[in-house]
């Protein structure tokens, strides 16, 4: 190694060696990256690369946990198709994402503007409506099971109080779907946290321009703050679908994994859970998830492209 | 004047009533796990037990292992946590301050990753890890994210990359070896990023349901999410222990947030005055 006060003169001498010392640095420098970014590039090959393109391998053959395999081409996927249970995961899975994806926008919207005013208490109102996410599925799942308990419940006691009699939500299959919607709605904190913080980052100059053109509460909200907060609002749809068309624990708390009332809580996810642990097939299940990951990146690519007709980020034109 | 009254009246009504509409359910776990069996199917409902009973709470630990599954979540949770701790910031440090060929095809990668659906790739880790043996504890769990976890990695990279170049130029003319400017400088200045990624590797590890679910089969290594929803499956009107027992998993992490929320609020200030 080189002392560096020789190291020093030597680059006030001559210029050629100053590129070379520099390239031995960055070449130094280059090896430690990659020296600190190992342990992911082994991690992305191992639990993110091979398991993706053996999924891909499986959804081709009849795998089983037995180890027996045979290459079957597509038939797994022209199975799939004739699978009256797999075309019921798909409209429930669906039904649900597209009941919980409005709802969850404008709740979230909606709590963050009332938080987003100065209004006394803020802290504790914004600790109240972020706490229930902190509340694991599983006990999410049994606590609204009590609540929207169709005879006992509190849920259907209070409408009683206004004169509605509550129907048997999580027992009858209309309502079993929207009792769902109801705890993911519940556990909207990390959401709501999400458009807080993009209200914050909405500048103040906006606001006074419109005082000055006049323009009342409500019309600042919807000509400045919404369109203002539409790159927040496009990040949480998409976070929200991908989410929303994975729902799992849920479903199968609520049902042990049968999806009952009349298979209307057979989630997709359940479904591809089922096939792949319970009936062990695995093959089968491996075609579901790449069904699923076609439809997720689909979608996300059609937000994507649709995203530039109402996404507007602040100081574009 | 008037109307800007009425506007902040209009304003405390509806955030108030959105308020009691979040904490009914809430209050409602909390007070049928503390009201005697007499009190739980009485029309109109008691809203506030009288007299208070811990009987359920006492029920909820013994009708279930319940301290072998608490032990099985907070080793599981822990371990996961050490694991992103350890790999994540160094890997992060890399992709942001380094420069390497290859790197920025890497960062493209890691965040193309965040996009795969956890089913597709569980199959053939399940088959992997049966194949190694591992099937049946927490291993296969926590293995992974010994190697790096891709949304931490992005959090963390976004972390390092606003801090000023002068941090480790000034280091290296110190002749500073590369370990030595990420473990005696990038480290500690790192500490409230670190925190946040603990906190919800933590939170994500105690609330999974889906791993456990699939590697778990001996019930003295279940999760106590498994071992909830399985209390559940058997005594499934039994609500007084159930929602005692559903308090007991959600108080947990509700107190670590609120201890790590004012630790986080220290670290940054912290980390502030010394930079």
């Amino acid at each position: 190694m080189m002392k560096s006060p020789s190291l020093a003169s030597k680059l006030q001498h001559k210029q050629g060696s100053k590129t070379r010392v520099k390239n031995n640095i960055e070449s130094k420098r280059s090896k430690y990256g990659v020296i600190f970014a190992l342990p992911w590039i082994i991690g992305l090959c191992a639990f993110y690369f091979y398991p993706l393109l053996s999924s891909m391998y499986y959804s081709f053959t009849n795998y089983n946990i037995s180890g027996f395999s045979q290459f079957v081409g597509l038939q797994n996927y022209t199975q799939l198709f004739k699978d009256p249970m797999f075309w019921t995961g798909i409209s429930n899975t669906f039904f649900y994402a597209l009941m919980q994806l409005p709802l969850s926008v404008m709740l979230g919207v909606s709590i963050a503007l009332l938080l987003n005013m100065k209004i006394k208490g803020q802290g504790i109102f914004r600790t109240l409506f972020f706490i229930p996410s902190l509340v694991p599925a599983v006990a999410v799942a049994i606590l609204f099971q009590w609540l929207l308990e169709a005879q006992f419940g509190l849920v259907n006691y209070l409408l009683d109080l206004v004169g509605i009699a509550g129907p048997g939500w999580l027992g009858d299959p209309t309502w079993a779907k929207p009792s769902i919607v109801m705890m993911s709605l519940w556990i909207i904190g990390n959401t709501f946290l999400i458009y807080l913080a993009g209200l914050q980052d909405i500048s103040q100059e906006y606001y006074d321009a419109a005082e000055v053109d006049g323009a009342n509460p409500l019309r600042k909200i919807w000509h400045i703050t919404l369109p203002l907060l539409t790159p927040v609002i496009f990040f949480n749809v998409v976070m929200g679908l991908i989410n929303a068309l994975q729902e799992f624990t849920l479903p199968y708390t609520l049902t042990s994994g049968t999806g009952s009332p009349a298979d209307s809580l057979m989630f997709y996810s359940m479904y591809l859970y089922n096939n792949a642990f319970l009936y062990m097939r695995m093959g089968y299940a491996s075609a579901m998830a790449w069904v699923l990951f076609i439809l997720i990146m689909l979608i996300t690519l059609i937000i994507l492209k649709t995203s530039k007709r109402w996404v507007f980020y602040q100081g574009d034109n | 004047m008037k109307h800007k009254k009425s506007k902040r009246v209009l304003t405390y009504i509806f955030i108030s009533a959105a308020g009691i509409l979040f904490a009914l359910p809430f209050f409602w776990m909390v007070s049928t796990a503390l009201k005697p069996n007499v009190q739980l199917f009485s029309y109109p409902p008691v809203l506030i037990p009288n007299p208070i009973e811990w009987e359920h709470f006492f029920n909820a630990i013994t009708m279930i292992p319940f301290f072998t599954y608490f032990k099985n979540s907070l080793i599981y949770s822990s371990l996961s946590t050490l694991g992103v701790v350890v790999s994540c910031p160094i890997v992060a440090y890399s992709l942001a301050r380094l420069k390497w060929k290859g790197r920025d095809t890497l960062f493209v990668i890691t965040l193309a990753v965040m996009m795969i659906p956890f089913p597709v790739t569980m199959v053939p880790l399940f088959l992997l890890f049966s194949q190694l043996g591992l099937v049946g504890g927490l291993l296969p769990l926590i293995l992974p994210l010994w190697f790096g976890m891709p949304f931490f990695i992005f959090l963390m990279r976004q972390f390092f990359k606003q801090l000023p170049n002068s941090l480790e130029d000034a280091a290296r003319m110190d002749g500073c070896s590369e370990f030595g400017i990420f473990f005696r400088i990038m480290l500690p200045i790192c500490k409230p990023a670190i925190l946040t990624i603990a906190l919800f590797q933590f939170m994500f590890s105690w609330n999974d349901f889906l791993g456990p679910l699939i590697y778990l089969s001996d019930p003295s290594k279940y999760t106590l999410q498994i071992g909830l929803q399985q209390f559940q499956q058997t005594e499934s009107t039994a609500w007084g222990p159930l929602m005692a027992a559903s308090v007991l998993i959600a108080v947990p992490i509700i107190a670590l947030y609120f201890f790590v929320q004012k630790a986080f609020v220290k670290g940054i200030s912290l980390g502030g005055v010394k930079g």
